[in-house]
């Protein structure tokens, strides 16, 4: 009897470290930063970031295989601190958020390249065109947090085209790096 | 100087003379400069004069409320129905200038960044006053300005009328 409640126990604590576990990105604690940065006339880097958005990812402690990540970005909320800059950018010249007011991307596959490299695979939908991209990504940590939750970041960059979403690029090829960084609370 | 029961003064005269060129000067360079793009020479150069002379705008019709506030106005022409839609056209008119102006300010103030009116001063921002700002004091700005053009088209036919067809002197007086 007492072998078995003995195994019951540490089988029940070993499932708890090894279960998939769902984390909440929190955006509430502003823990977590969309941030882009792309070229001003060749001259300086011109950065801004995307202050509303909302996602979980899915992480249990041990490896990727069943790890997934979803994101949804609020596309009004451009933010390169400049009134007119982020008014034009969200016209129709660009992101053009009348029609398109959020961004997504939900990952398809997550591989461990080893020395804590990760690559999140999965599809960008931005200005209404989905297209599948990498983010290189990397752990960043996780452990318990000192009001009784756990916790668990990630950071990764990615690269995108304008054109390839469907916005035109009127100063010639528009590349922009996004800069990503979450931390997720255990729920 | 002054309006008289008759006619109006050329300070009256001068006030609404300058601000029907700057309007629909403001009017004309605010729609040739939205389409503007980064290889033109105006791109920078003509909102800044667009804002700039908005702000002068602004402070040339309270000006002009004032002095209007503290003098008489000639006598009004026309019948009851005609001297109604006068005063309410008149009125709306005062209203779309004042809220264009000031949606305008909004729209570029909305990053706490002042309003340089051309290289004499700036105009400081009240920084930003409601969600979606710049978006949102834009479309007014846009709808306003529309709803001024049309309404101005409105009173200078409504003048044209009143000269032409009913040969009173409505016209003549603010000329």
């Amino acid at each position: 009897m007492k072998k078995l409640i003995l195994t019951a126990a540490i089988l029940g604590a070993l499932s708890t470290t090894a279960s998939a576990a769902e984390y909440v990105i929190d955006t509430k604690g502003a823990h977590a930063f969309i941030n882009f940065k792309t070229s001003h006339l060749g001259v300086s880097w011109l950065t801004g970031r995307f202050n509303t958005f909302e996602g979980s990812f899915n992480y249990d402690g041990k490896s990727y295989d069943n790890a997934k990540i979803e994101v949804n970005i609020d596309t009004t909320s451009i933010d390169s601190n400049h009134a007119e800059r982020d008014k034009h950018l969200r016209s129709d010249d660009f992101l053009n958020v009348g029609k398109f007011p959020t961004a997504k991307f939900v990952s398809s596959k997550i591989i461990d390249k080893g020395n804590g490299k990760l690559e999140v695979q999965g599809a960008f939908t931005l200005h209404g065109t989905t297209k599948n991209i990498v983010i290189d990504a990397q752990k960043i940590g996780e452990g318990k947090d000192p009001w009784g939750g756990y916790r668990a970041g990630f950071s990764g960059t990615t690269e995108i085209r304008l054109a390839d979403y469907g916005m035109k690029e009127v100063l010639g090829p528009t590349t922009v790096m996004l800069d990503l960084h979450v931390e997720g609370i255990r729920k | 100087m002054k309006n008289t029961t008759q006619n109006y003064g050329w300070v009256a005269k001068s006030l609404h003379w300058m601000s029907a060129v700057v309007v629909i000067g403001m009017f004309a360079s605010g729609w040739w400069m939205v389409e503007l793009n980064y290889y033109s020479d105006w791109y920078r150069t003509a909102p800044f004069i667009h804002k700039s002379v908005g702000v002068l705008l602004l402070l040339l019709t309270l000006a002009r409320l004032c002095w209007k506030a503290s003098n008489m106005s000639p006598d009004a022409v026309g019948n009851a129905f005609e001297q109604f839609m006068a005063k309410a056209a008149h009125t709306v008119l005062y209203l779309l200038i004042v809220v264009i102006c000031v949606s305008g300010y909004l729209i570029s103030t909305a990053d706490g960044r002042g309003i340089e009116v051309f290289n004499w001063f700036v105009l400081p921002s009240f920084g930003e006053l409601f969600s979606q700002q710049a978006d949102t004091a834009g479309l007014i700005h846009k709808y306003s300005a529309y709803g001024l053009m049309g309404l101005g088209l409105l009173h200078a036919l409504a003048a044209l009328k009143h000269h032409f067809i009913d040969k009173d002197n409505t016209l003549k007086r603010m000329l």
